[in-house]
């Protein structure tokens, strides 16, 4: 059995006294599309930003790619991060900078490549999202969906091994929703790539996993395909899946 | 009783906190001004930002603060007939004390907002976050850029602050109140030593270190969406106001 791509042991993570995570295992296999699942303040983004070391267990250990993550220096750490593409929850693309630098910006800062095969790349990558004729527009010129895609085409501009979504759908009407769902699906089959995503979108979760997890109270409370999680008996979870304000989950 | 006790308990506690997170700031800028790769185009960019656009602003001080320094001090001069001795009054004063500490305070509020500011919206957007994923460090491809240009481009702007301040003097002096022009130039050159301009150059580096480090770690350090935005602006304003002042006393005994 080959080695698995992500693999979280035992992760706990506290801000001052409040404990977010308390003993989190999660595996994610090479080609692989996770997603974790939870209410708001459950850990979901202080898990993902663990897996691409923005973030640093207080016990336990992350390992990507067979590489534990706390034990490497800044450039070891530099080198991992070069095989992840993220996408964040609001895009947090450059302001600064046009699309097209925004897409290629990675490759400009570690590939000797000219601006203007990186400008190629980025066209390239914008196409696969299904945007044309945007290189030169500044991020504030775009809708919060165009935003998203082109967020999505910097994460795979480096060709990255693993994606990681936070909360892809948040903040879009349901159809363009509907659309970047589709996009991570597709993007998928074409690259073939490892995801990551957290969501409370469960119409998002079940269209774009082969597995999900849900993070409650800083623990997995279960994992399985969507369709066992769609017949789960775990109360915790079919009161989340299912959308009730009623059950062992309060809200704060 | 007690709790006032602990209020200021934890005041102090937070206080020495941040003291020791801004020297450790400083560290790490330090480390990563040091080491490949270098964002020359950034410096560039921040040189003309912090530099070029604040000449207007210190270009208004510096000539106010010249002008009146010469008509109060003639005021007060002449009641012992000592009007002659302005011109050196205004050279060393603007080139000491004045242009360094005003530049400084004008490039702290102009500059150092617009630095904790940006970084600070970079910091809420999750900008910085991204940065980091796309495997580019922040503090080498933005604090590092605005820390050295804002240090080097004080030490411009300040003497232009000083040379701009001595000039609406003599304006004042010579022109305005009549003081003989062979008398104001040679007091002034005669009681001013080229020390006293490299005193004043120092200063502004420092006064410019301070301002581009103050800018850039209460922007990196934003918590908490427009509030926290505002409330790291204002910090970075008051902060770096308050180190050039206490500074400029310290930095004036050393440098005596």
């Amino acid at each position: 059995m080959p080695e698995p791509m992500i693999e979280i042991t035992n992760l706990h993570k506290s801000f001052g006294t409040f404990q977010v995570l308390r003993g989190v295992n999660l595996t994610v296999e090479k080609g692989e599309s996770m997603t974790v699942i939870g209410g708001s303040g459950s850990g979901k983004s202080v898990l993902i930003k663990h897996i691409i070391g923005l973030l640093f267990p207080d016990k336990g250990e992350v390992k990507v790619a067979g590489q534990v993550l706390n034990n490497l220096d800044d450039h070891q750490l530099n080198e991992i991060r070069k095989k992840f593409g993220m996408l964040f929850q609001m895009a947090a693309l450059f302001d600064s900078l046009t699309v097209w630098e925004n897409v290629g910006f990675g490759l400009k800062q570690h590939t000797k490549l000219s601006d203007k095969e990186v400008r190629a790349i980025a066209t390239e990558k914008l196409a696969l999202v299904g945007l044309k004729n945007v290189e030169d527009k500044m991020p504030v010129d775009l809708s919060g969906g165009m935003r998203k895609r082109v967020g999505l085409a910097r994460a795979i501009a480096m060709d990255a091994e693993i994606i990681l979504y936070d909360e892809p759908t948040t903040g879009l009407d349901p159809i363009t929703a509907d659309s970047i769902n589709d996009l991570i699906v597709d993007l998928r089959k074409k690259l073939g790539v490892t995801s990551v995503a957290i969501t409370h979108d469960m119409h998002s979760a079940y269209k774009i996993s082969d597995r999900i997890a849900m993070l409650y109270k800083g623990e997995i409370q279960e994992i399985g395909t969507p369709d066992q999680i769609k017949g789960t008996t775990n109360p915790i979870v079919k009161q989340f899946i299912t959308g009730s304000a009623v059950g062992p989950i309060t809200a704060d | 009783m007690t709790t006032w006790l602990e209020l200021l308990g934890k005041k102090t506690l937070a206080l020495i906190r941040e003291m020791g997170a801004v020297i450790i700031f400083f560290g790490q800028t330090l480390r990563w001004t040091f080491s490949s790769p270098f964002y020359l185009r950034n410096l560039l960019k921040q040189m003309e930002q912090i530099g070029v656009n604040s000449v207007p602003v210190v270009l208004t001080t510096a000539i106010s603060t010249g002008m009146v320094l010469a008509l109060q001090s003639y005021t007060g001069f002449k009641r012992f007939g000592a009007q002659s001795l302005i011109g050196a009054v205004v050279s060393l004063s603007m080139t000491r004390e004045l242009g360094p500490v005003l530049t400084g305070l004008m490039v702290a509020g102009r500059a150092g907002a617009s630095m904790a500011a940006e970084l600070g919206t970079m910091r809420v957007t999750e900008q910085i976050d991204a940065l980091y994923t796309l495997a580019t460090n922040p503090m080498k491809y933005l604090v590092v850029p605005r820390f050295l240009a804002s240090t080097i481009m004080m030490f411009f702007l300040s003497g232009l602050g000083m040379f701009i301040g001595i000039a609406g003097g003599y304006f004042v002096g010579v022109k305005v109140l009549g003081t003989n022009p062979v008398t104001y130039m040679n007091q002034s050159i005669n009681n001013t030593e080229v020390e006293d301009i490299w005193y004043g150059l120092i200063k502004s580096l420092v006064f410019g270190a301070v301002i581009g480090l103050i800018g850039c770690y209460k922007g990196f350090n934003t918590q908490g969406g427009a509030e926290g935005v505002g409330k790291a602006t204002t910090g970075a304003v008051v902060v770096s106001c308050m180190l050039i002042l206490i500074l400029d006393y310290f930095l004036s005994a050393l440098l005596w």
